[in-house]
């Protein structure tokens, strides 16, 4: 094993196009999981720990510049109001520790269904940033995820950044787990209502092979709303179509039954958590404050 | 239950009364501060992963990776050419006849032999410069398997063509059981069960599922061997009892006891999972074959195979009562899976069956339980022993009485509750208090927990508050509260006529002007704080400030274990006696010196107080530093508690405990009924301890017990594969075990109704807790969700139908 | 390998270090600074926790090439750490503390044998004084945590308390007693001010 310590980004892109097999290690809460259990043994790890740029964010007009390694924790101290829906998810991973070291692009790159990044990032809408030598590009959330813990990198690229469009109306995000902390998603689902585009975004993590978006509840519940006149009026969401919002959010997992839970508990849950969601958000949009405490502020 | 019990209730929530580093002298009843707490703070204590020696070699178990298979061949010779390896071993390496071990049976390969029998069996070992050499050698070792059907539960075990986990079974249980996969059964009978179930109005079946728990003690199997001039090995280790360890190390290493040198290393937490081996024969064996210090440290992925687990259990259970609730008469069937190896498996069968009554008074009882022989991973002890997977199950069905007879929980228990001069169902009497029904009135009594907690701080949710907590899962939709009780019964000490007894060195000298004692014991401190105890023992019986504690090692004779909650009784006593012994020497040696002073020496009932010989008048005789001057009274004396008997194979009954204890608990819970999500809002609990000899400790043991069984009401479950016998979720990621935010406050009650057979009073504290919380927050669930919920842990499927 | 870095204020260095060796495997195995435990090595107890450059972290999942040229505080230097930050103000760089001034703390020297006498930090006189100390595994980890959190945080609610020490378990005490600790600690903090 070699330990490749670039110093600058260009550094970090060069030694990726030489060691395409390189494997990145930021906040190491994945790679040293399976270094330490013997999982993995790479041939190169490339540590991405000296590039300063990668844990800053910029605030831009219409979206944050969110750095690979921002570590959660800074996610929730300082941008629950641009993200909030990714704030919120930031606060459901792993422990204390373990937030101060792990980062999006550690997420991203892992790619686990079980991601808690994954569903605030499809919900609220997002771009990563991806470079090589070559060049960079944005790659768009909803084609990023390719498969069980794949991603749209090429071999010899990096994730730089995420550009997450800036909250323009409430998010939520739930996750089950079977402890009250410190717990992977049994399955989790993420909501974000756009207020300026009158849309609703949905995330699902870990009930599927990949974070997918409950297109089928999206479009749904787009619809209901629009013709329901309820974006202008703020009225309460009638509860049929909240109900059939649940289902059909149920209706877009394909989970499995693993250690953790079963595919039905998961489309179970799915479902609540995607009625809950869609009614705490709403609260908010109709300007009754619906924020928690200890983890939630911030809806 | 008199009016005027004594009482001790755990310290109140005002930590500024806790005045700084002022009780770290003090006798028996004062909560005395730890004397190991300033080393364990400063990260200055030496846990067994934390040895280090000069030149060392790191040793690592390759370990089968099917349950059940014929080893036809193993290859090594790859791994033995991997520079910096030194030395890589297999069942052909071992030194002498001797290759197995165990408890109480010697079934346990220390290194497979021709087969493997379950996941995770270690095969072979690999000493080398650094872990990943010998992590990169161990992987070129090439084994060829032929997997063998699964043995995976009875019907599996009993089908008319099982084949034998064990084949040409010796052991001293063949006999009386009905087939060669079961490893030992117990039956109990008092009374006639089907005639009295016949006075019954109403009876409640019931068929229960405990999950396989795991210790999870924190620090991992871990130790040092080094190799010594004299040819024998001097062994550094975190076990709990180091005697036991001897007896079966060194018959497999060739050496006379005496060249095995065991020391206690800090052991990080045990509960049961380290009174079997696990690395320590391998490390001694790899240190004699290089010459080279070897260390072993287990990861946590290695420390679910490294130790046996706590029997998952099938029972089944019928009871009856009368219309005016009374119960008639019980039946129950107690399936305990014992796994690949005996461990303590026949010990845990005595307990569940004579335990399998709880804490009532049923005179008509029909009982069987017993142990099976299967490729699921080895079980033995842990923490309750057998008694908790029973608790489990009686208490349901205590509930599902009371429901049937429209009768409060509580008070139908009250109602059938032991009493001192109860009879168990092995027909001996319950001699010591036994204040079943006062605990239940404690925790009962107790004022609930305020609802809805969650908004206590405003009109915002603080989901730290709710199910689910920082998951954010819910802001108080579909939550419902619920209240649950139970109360179990725990036996202390060695029992079935085990020979339980302990030994303890006790000195007494003058050192710088000063009396000074020194105890020295082989006790394993796992702790539970018997270090602390000890030393109060000391001072309150030979009236001296200075007392030392020397470190546990072989260099002394038998603790016993540091289990069954049997130390502070057993060890302690020894203590006791031994002090009591040098008193006597010392008494003797005034008398020799200043007897002709004063009548007194001659007259009086003499104590040893404030470094000071003194009359029960109070009046000073003289000081100790002048009795003894340059003369030291060292004793070394054994010390055993009443001796039991076995059970009858065939009928139960006997005289087969020591003790008692028991406690109650009340659970209050917070369900989403929605999501399947459970947070626990309070525990509260009371125990009886007979005498509370550390306050401070006393309370810490219950509140880690009633958390473990917490841990087992709603999380903690190792699963196992039904399909291959495989473990699927040997980590903290995927075992997991409660938090800080998973555990709620647990107010303890402590009743202290001496047992005037034991020292001092005392009642056995550690396991009683682990009992009665599994039930009390089962019970609770079902109150929120009226769910039958007849399997532990509960998961989020049960509790939404999914 | 070779890897340099500072730890509980002394310069250290580590020689042949395998690439894939975590901090702790560095800081227990190569420094002769065992306090950090190595109880799951997956970053899901705890019990390994160090502040690197001030940042409560698990060290096991810190590969030990990432800290070259950074500070590490481990448990062994909480007690000066507390010190300097009680004298100072504020013990980490972060906080505005030179370098100069943060090579001043190191571990303490070796105590008696039951360690008396040595000088300790509030929470970790909090944690004996309480009976938060039963068979001691997670007892570094959570020193480190808590002492970070009242760093942070010098009245925190019981709520506040459990989420910060969410990433700690200990299988002994059942919290209770940490809890007083930390109320303990923060009590006294506030009487001393």
């Amino acid at each position: 094993m070699d330990f490749l310590r670039p110093a600058c980004w260009e550094e970090a892109l060069a030694a990726k196009a030489e060691h395409p097999t390189a494997v990145p290690i930021a906040g190491g809460t994945d790679v040293m999981v399976e270094i330490n259990f013997d999982h993995r043994r790479p041939e190169y790890l490339l540590d991405l720990n000296r590039i300063g740029e990668l844990c800053e964010w910029e605030v831009g007009e219409e979206s944050v510049r969110l750095g690979a390694s921002v570590p959660y924790t800074q996610i929730m101290e300082h941008l629950r109001a641009e993200l909030p829906g990714l704030a919120l998810a930031s606060h459901t991973v792993a422990s204390p520790q373990i937030r101060n070291r792990g980062g999006v692009g550690g997420n991203l790159g892992t790619a686990s269904p079980a991601g808690d990044a994954h569903p605030a990032l499809l919900a609220a809408g997002a771009e990563v940033e991806v470079a090589s030598v070559r060049g960079s590009r944005l790659i768009p959330i909803d084609e990023f995820y390719t498969g069980v813990k794949r991603n749209a990198l090429a071999a010899d690229e990096l994730i730089r950044a995420v550009h997450i469009k800036k909250a323009d109306g409430p998010q939520q995000f739930s996750k089950v787990g079977t402890r009250n902390a410190m717990v992977i998603a049994v399955c989790a689902f993420g909501l974000a209502l756009h207020p300026e585009t009158r849309t609703v975004r949905t995330g699902i993590g870990s009930a599927a092979p990949t974070p997918v978006r409950a297109k089928a509840a999206e479009e749904f519940l787009n619809a209901a709303l629009e013709e329901g006149g309820f974006w202008d009026s703020k009225e309460i969401i009638t509860p049929s179509i909240a109900k059939q919002f649940a289902e059909l959010a149920s209706g877009g997992c394909s989970p499995i039954d693993d250690v953790r839970g079963t595919a039905s508990y998961r489309r179970h849950a799915v479902g609540i958590m995607a009625r809950r969601t869609l009614g705490w958000t709403w609260e908010a949009y109709r300007g009754n404050a619906h924020g928690t405490k200890g983890g939630a502020q911030c809806a | 239950m008199p009016q005027n019990t004594p009482v001790a209730t755990a310290p109140a929530g005002t930590p500024t009364s806790i005045s700084q580093g002022s009780r770290t002298k003090g006798g028996i009843g004062e909560s005395t501060l730890r004397p190991d707490g300033t080393l364990k703070v400063t990260g200055e204590f030496a846990y067994s992963s934390d040895m280090w020696h000069e030149d060392m070699l790191w040793g690592h178990t390759l370990r089968s990776t099917v349950a059940h298979a014929e080893i036809k061949s193993i290859d090594v010779s790859e791994a033995l050419a991997t520079p910096g390896v030194y030395a890589v071993l297999t069942y052909d390496d071992l030194p002498t006849e001797v290759k197995n071990y165990g408890l109480e049976i010697q079934d346990t390969p220390v290194l497979a032999h021709g087969k493997v029998r379950h996941h995770g069996e270690p095969v072979a070992l690999v000493a080398a410069d650094h872990p990943e050499t010998a992590r990169r050698a161990a992987a070129k070792i090439k084994i060829e398997y032929v997997e063998l059907p699964l043995i995976t539960d009875e019907a599996s075990a009993t089908a008319p063509d099982a084949v034998l986990v064990h084949e040409g079974r010796a052991d001293h249980h063949i006999g009386h059981v009905p087939h060669p996969n079961i490893l030992h059964r117990q039956p109990i009978v008092r009374g006639n069960a089907d005639e009295a179930a016949e006075r019954a109005d109403v009876i409640v079946k019931g068929d229960y599922t405990f999950g396989m728990q795991d210790q999870a003690f924190l620090g991992p199997e871990s130790g040092l061997a080094v190799p010594s001039e004299d040819g024998g090995v001097e062994l550094y280790v975190a076990t709990q009892w180091l005697h036991s360890d001897l007896r079966q190390i060194a018959p497999v290493l060739g050496l006379p006891e005496e060249k095995v040198r065991m020391t206690l290393s800090g052991v990080g937490g045990a509960f049961g999972g380290r009174e079997d081996l696990s690395m320590q024969i391998h490390a001694c064996l790899l240190a004699l074959r290089t010459g080279k210090p070897v260390k072993i440290v287990y990861n946590r992925f290695e420390s679910f195979f490294g130790h046996v687990h706590r029997h998952p259990a099938k029972l089944h259970y019928e009871h009856g009562a009368t219309r005016d609730g009374k119960l008639t008469h019980m039946k129950c069937r107690i399936v305990l899976d014992g796994g690949a190896y005996a461990s303590a498996s026949p010990a845990v069968v005595g307990n569940a069956a004579s335990l399998s009554v709880g804490p009532y008074v049923l005179d008509d009882v029909d009982i069987e339980a017993l142990a099976l022989y299967s490729n699921n991973p080895p079980c033995g002890a842990m923490r309750g022993f057998g008694a908790v997977q029973a608790c489990f199950a009686y208490e349901a069905q205590m509930d599902k009485l009371a429901a049937e007879l429209d009768m409060d929980p509580v008070e139908f228990r009250q109602l059938n509750a032991m009493e001192q001069g109860t009879l168990m169902p092995t027909g001996q009497p319950v001699d010591s208090p036994a204040p079943v029904a006062e605990l239940l009135r404690r925790v009962k009594a107790r004022p609930l927990p305020p609802e809805q907690q969650w908004l206590a701080a405003g009109e915002e949710a603080d989901v730290r508050a709710l199910p689910g907590g920082l998951s954010n899962t819910t802001h108080g939709e579909g939550v419902v509260r619920g209240v649950g009780y139970a109360v179990g019964i725990k036996n202390v000490g060695f029992s079935e006529g085990f020979d339980d007894y302990s030994t303890a060195r006790v000195r007494m000298e003058v050192v710088g002007g000063e009396p000074v004692v020194t105890v020295h014991t082989a006790m394993a401190e796992v702790g539970q704080g018997g270090v602390t105890v000890h030393a109060q023992i000391a001072r309150t019986e030979l009236g001296v400030a200075q007392v030392t504690i020397r470190p546990a090692d072989t260099q002394v004779g038998s603790a016993g274990s540091t289990s069954a909650s049997r130390q502070t009784y057993v060890t302690g006593g020894a203590v006791k006696h031994t002090c009591e012994n040098v008193r006597e020497k010392v008494l003797e040696i005034g008398r020799r010196r200043f007897g002709s002073y004063h009548p007194a020496w001659a007259t009086a009932e003499l104590r040893l107080e404030g470094g000071k010989v003194v009359t029960d008048g109070g009046e000073v005789l003289a000081d100790l530093v002048d009795v003894l001057e340059s003369e030291a009274v060292d004793l070394e004396l054994e010390w055993r508690h009443r001796p039991t008997e076995a059970f009858d194979l065939v009928t139960g009954q006997g005289n087969g405990h020591v003790q008692y204890s028991f406690a109650a608990h009340r659970a209050v819970v917070e369900v989403d009924t929605e999501l399947g999500l459970v947070k626990v809002i309070e525990l509260a609990v009371a125990q009886d301890v007979g005498k509370a000899l550390n306050p401070l400790s006393v309370v810490g043991q219950i509140q880690g017990g009633t958390t473990q069984g917490l841990g087992v009401a709603v999380m903690e479950e190792i699963i196992v594969d039904p399909k291959t016998a495989k473990v699927r979720n040997p980590s903290f990621t995927d075992y997991l075990i409660p938090t800080i935010l998973d555990t709620p406050t647990i107010p303890v009650d402590v009743l202290e109704l001496a047992d005037d057979h034991a020292p001092y009073g005392l009642r056995g504290v550690g396991e009683a807790p682990t009992l009665s919380s599994t039930p009390a927050v089962l019970a609770a669930i079902r109150n929120a969700t009226g769910l039958e919920l007849n399997r532990t842990p509960v998961r989020p499927e049960h509790l939404t139908g999914t | 390998m070779r890897v340099n870095f500072t730890v509980n204020g002394r310069q250290q260095e580590a020689d042949d270090v395998w690439e894939g060796e975590s901090l702790l495997y560095v800081l227990r195995e190569r420094m002769g600074l065992p306090g950090s435990k190595n109880a799951c090595e997956q970053g899901e107890c705890g019990s390994c926790t160090v502040r690197l450059d001030g940042v409560p972290v698990c060290s096991c999942l810190v590969a030990a090439g990432q800290v070259e040229g950074r500070e590490v505080v481990t448990v062994e230097g909480l007690a000066d750490f507390a010190k300097q930050r009680a004298e100072h103000g504020c013990a980490t760089r972060a906080c505005g503390t030179s370098l100069q001034d943060a090579q001043q703390w190191e571990a303490g020297p070796q105590h008696s044998q039951t360690g008396e006498g040595a000088e300790l930090s509030p929470i970790q006189q909090a944690f004996i004084d309480a009976g938060a100390v039963q068979c001691g595994f997670c007892t570094p980890g959570l020193l480190v945590a808590a002492d970070e959190l009242l760093e942070r945080n010098a009245e925190p609610s019981d709520a506040d308390i459990r989420e910060a020490l969410s990433g700690n378990l200990c299988r002994c005490t059942g919290y209770e007693k940490i809890l007083d600790a930390v109320r303990l600690a923060a009590a006294r903090q506030e009487e001393a001010v």
